[in-house]
């Protein structure tokens, strides 16, 4: 099996190029782009973690339940709540195409003053 | 080097060059579609770490619904497929970008990963292995411990969904 810090240097190099992507594209989608791998890293080192340590059962209800797989139960969460910032982002950038006929963000400014 | 780490080492390896491919592609559509390899590479990772269901999820959320919608976002807002697509700002900025971004990983490596070389006793053990139990294990955890947080995230996919409606809907009047 890979070590942890393997998952850990993925997820770190993810991140790092989503933050580069943040940083220099003007799409917004491109922008959009890059905070999908930057949330795609953080469920990276969501699901090693809990599939690396040790288990820790407690019963729930009638059942027994590893309480480390609530690392995987967040990722679930972040997955659901991305598709729904996605949703959301990509609405705003289709309004703002419709206003401006561009989608720079850096040019995106006339609620400014 | 066993199997396993083999495979990780291609899963990941797929999964940071097409990531780079989404930051650095001059065509947006391109971008898009490099985004779905790493969504997969990443889907790929989870089966490794014995994360199926998590695996599953990603391919299909990511893969087949949110690309999806970007590849539609794209389509709808450039009038012309592939010409007028400069994407990056001034090649200054984006080396100031990468030195920053580069700064960022050395910092993560250097305070978070380090440690966690050292730690075999601590917390760490082997991987679990895969059984049919933890589907059925996640299922508990979601609807009693947080069954809070499941039921408010249906609300903010709801929310999310008819406020997409709103804002993307054609004002006519």
């Amino acid at each position: 099996m890979p070590p942890i810090t393997w998952y850990m240097y993925v997820s770190a190099a993810l991140f790092c190029i989503g933050l580069f992507g943040m940083m220099t594209r003007r799409n917004a989608i491109a922008i959009l782009m890059s905070i999908e791998l930057m949330l795609n890293s953080a469920n990276i080192n969501l699901v090693a973690f809990s599939s690396y340590t040790k288990a820790h059962i407690v019963s729930v209800g009638s059942r027994s339940v590893d309480m480390m797989l609530s690392g995987q139960v967040f990722a679930l969460f972040v997955i659901a709540l991305a598709a729904a910032e996605a949703a959301v982002g990509l609405a705003i950038v289709l309004n703002v195409y419709r206003l401006l006929r561009h989608i720079n963000a850096d040019e995106v400014n006339f609620m400014k003053w | 080097m066993t199997g396993h780490q083999i495979a990780f080492i291609v899963a990941a390896a797929v999964t940071i060059v097409s990531a780079v491919f989404v930051v650095a592609a001059r065509n947006i559509l391109r971008a898009a579609l490099f985004l779905a390899f790493t969504f997969l590479g990443v889907a790929t990772l989870y089966v490794l770490a014995n994360a199926e269901l998590l695996a599953a999820m990603q391919v299909l959320i990511y893969v087949g619904a949110i690309t999806v919608l970007i590849m539609f976002a794209i389509v709808l807002t450039q009038q012309l497929m592939g010409a007028k697509l400069t994407q990056v700002t001034r090649v200054k900025a984006a080396m100031l970008a990468l030195v920053a971004a580069g700064a960022v990983f050395a910092f993560i490596a250097k305070t978070f990963i380090a440690p966690f070389k050292s730690a075999d006793g601590m917390m760490l053990s082997a991987p679990k292995p895969a059984d049919a139990g933890v589907l059925r294990q996640i299922a508990e955890l979601l609807l009693q411990p947080y069954v809070v947080a499941f039921e408010l995230a249906s609300l903010v996919l709801l929310a999310a969904l008819v406020g997409a409606i709103v804002i993307a809907k054609e004002d006519r009047d």
